[in-house]
């Protein structure tokens, strides 16, 4: 598709990406020859809750690495509020998937919180009496006062999620990234997760998340990217959350009842 | 046994010994705690041939060109690990196992076929070091220690791991954070802003000049054992990072001692007349303390 550029495109171009909190432009990572992310434009919503939506191997989390840096992009911009992303980390939380760590490492809950505020207290910054604080009204907000001194390894997998939850919440952010939040957690847990997530759009902050249960989406969020290594759609979940976009982005591999339950209806 | 004995027979091989394992145990946390424990196994099997090398371009056993060699030779091997493990799709632990016994080879074969007869360097040294050798003859006992003239005469080895050690304290405690954090969840610590390439090179390299010195003094035997088995029991004994390394200091001192007492005088106290190599008891004793702590230490993990 060939765009012609006129200076009225151009200006609301830039109007889009100095109101987005997190742009993406032409972003393509290949792991080896395959392209897992092609040629993807996403533009997300400010005070808005975003899903990531797609089959396995869709590339959702090389979208997310890739855009914050953790892995090397091919090609693509990527901008908070019209300035490159890697200026403004610091407004920036990102929620790695729970099994990306190992959780036999030797920390307690507590030390784990206080990750999120290294830039706080840099490299030889001590925490205050107040950041210590802080970091347990993060760990009060997930519900897991009680946990601040278990060793990591003894939570289970809808705690783990709840505390890495704590820790990007520890970072105070604008933009809240997180992959794959619900995955293999119990239903209080998920509960506890969205009333947080749902809590941080309330104070203004803009939420992106990698999801995996399609019937949850119009329940838990206001904005949608159906991404299958292309973009597929995106936009409000009343638009964008089709049965045509899904059968686009899962071709076969979704029966249709399920997409017909999970689309929203008309 | 008196002052006079042990002064200058004993004590700065015993020091010697303390230093290189603390020196090797301290990196050696991290290493395990980023599956990359056989890191420390390769660098002290690569400094062979590095330090063969060297000796043929010197002509001498210079303290120096051996440094500088071994050191060499600890980067080549990194990259080697590095490029052998991107270029050729192949898992870490395979790629490192690939280089460290082929340049370990490489060095045994270019011993035998270069003319080392006339110096000590051969592969049993290489292997067990000659911690016993490194003594200390301008002492007469305790008071040597204050006198400036005797102290001059104290091996150069000593001088070059207290050095390294100290270095690696220093980086440590600078860096404990950023290593912690980049260690338990790197992407996050990526978003943080932290140069997590940066800081896990830096971790390798300090490990290999561990490695090094300690090589030089000590032998890979003890190298290969300090790395692993005092962190890996100190892990066994508590659920904080910063307890963790404080045991492995312990273990690998208690291991140091012990190790060195029992080559020295276990033999005598069973009947038998000779010494046994320190080196080979000092990682024996390592691995005892590993034993004992996987079968009794406080937060030994079921196997699942």
């Amino acid at each position: 598709m060939l765009q012609i550029a006129n200076s009225e495109n151009v200006l609301a171009e830039a109007q889009n990406l100095r109101e987005s909190p997190f742009a993406i432009r032409g972003l393509t990572v290949s792991y080896d020859q395959k392209p897992a992310v092609f040629s993807v434009d996403v533009t997300i919503e400010a005070g808005k809750m975003t899903a990531i939506v797609g089959p396995n191997g869709a590339g959702k989390s090389t979208l997310l690495k890739a855009a914050l840096g953790i892995i090397k992009p091919l090609s693509g911009q990527v901008t908070l509020m019209g300035r490159p992303v890697a200026q403004e980390m610091h407004r920036i939380a990102y929620v790695p998937q729970r099994a990306s760590v190992d959780w036999d490492f030797p920390v307690r809950v507590i030390d784990v919180i206080e990750m999120g505020m290294f830039r706080k207290t840099g490299l030889l910054g001590r925490l205050s009496r107040a950041d210590r604080a802080h970091a347990m009204s993060c760990l009060g907000r997930v519900g897991m006062t009680d946990f601040a001194n278990r060793q990591i390894g003894q939570l289970s997998g809808g705690q783990q999620q709840r505390v890495f939850l704590a820790r990007a919440l520890a970072q105070n952010a604008d933009l809240y990234l997180l992959d794959e939040p619900f995955a293999g957690v119990d239903a209080a847990t998920e509960k506890a997760i969205i009333t947080v997530l749902k809590s941080l759009r309330a104070e203004g902050r803009t939420v992106v998340a990698v999801h995996h249960d399609l019937t949850t989406v119009p329940e838990y969020f206001d904005n949608v990217l159906l991404l299958n290594v292309r973009k597929i759609a995106e936009g409000p979940v009343a638009t964008a959350f089709t049965e045509e976009n899904l059968q686009a982005a899962y071709g076969g591999r979704l029966g249709t009842a399920r997409l017909n339950a999970a689309a929203v209806s008309g | 046994m008196s002052g006079a004995e042990f002064v200058p027979l004993s004590l700065s091989p015993l020091i010697i010994g303390c230093l290189a394992a603390v020196a090797c145990a301290l990196p050696g946390n991290f290493l395990i705690l980023r599956r990359q424990a056989l890191i420390g196994d390769a660098i002290s099997h690569v400094v062979l041939p590095g330090i063969v090398v060297a000796f043929l371009f010197a002509g001498t056993i210079s303290a120096t060109a051996m440094m500088l060699g071994a050191a060499a030779a600890a980067l080549l091997a990194v990259a080697m690990i590095e490029g052998i493990r991107r270029f050729g799709r192949i898992e870490p632990g395979a790629a490192m196992g690939v280089v460290f016994t082929t340049m370990f080879a490489g060095g045994v074969l270019l011993l035998e076929l270069s003319d080392t007869s006339g110096v000590h360097l051969d592969v049993e040294h290489a292997l067990y070091g000659n911690l016993e050798s490194l003594i200390w003859l301008d002492a007469t006992g305790w008071a040597s220690l204050f006198d400036p003239t005797a102290l001059a005469g104290l091996p150069p080895e000593l001088f070059r791991i207290a050095l390294v050690l100290g270095l690696i304290v220093i980086l440590l405690a600078l860096f404990w954070r950023p290593l912690a954090i980049s260690t338990f969840d790197e992407g996050f610590a990526a978003t943080l802003g932290l140069p997590v390439s940066t800081i896990s090179l830096g971790l390798v390299i300090i490990s290999a000049l561990a490695a090094v010195a300690a090589f030089d003094a000590v032998g890979s035997i003890i190298v290969i054992a300090m790395f692993i088995c005092p962190p890996a029991a100190a892990r066994l004994m508590t659920n904080r990072l910063g307890m963790q390394v404080a045991w492995s200091v312990l273990f690998a001192l208690a291991s140091a001692v012990a190790g060195f007492v029992l080559a020295g005088y276990g033999p005598l106290w069973i009947g038998g007349t000779n010494s046994v190599s320190a080196a080979g008891m000092i990682a024996t004793v390592s691995g005892v303390i590993l034993a004992v702590t996987a079968l009794a230490g406080p937060e030994r993990r079921r196997v699942t």
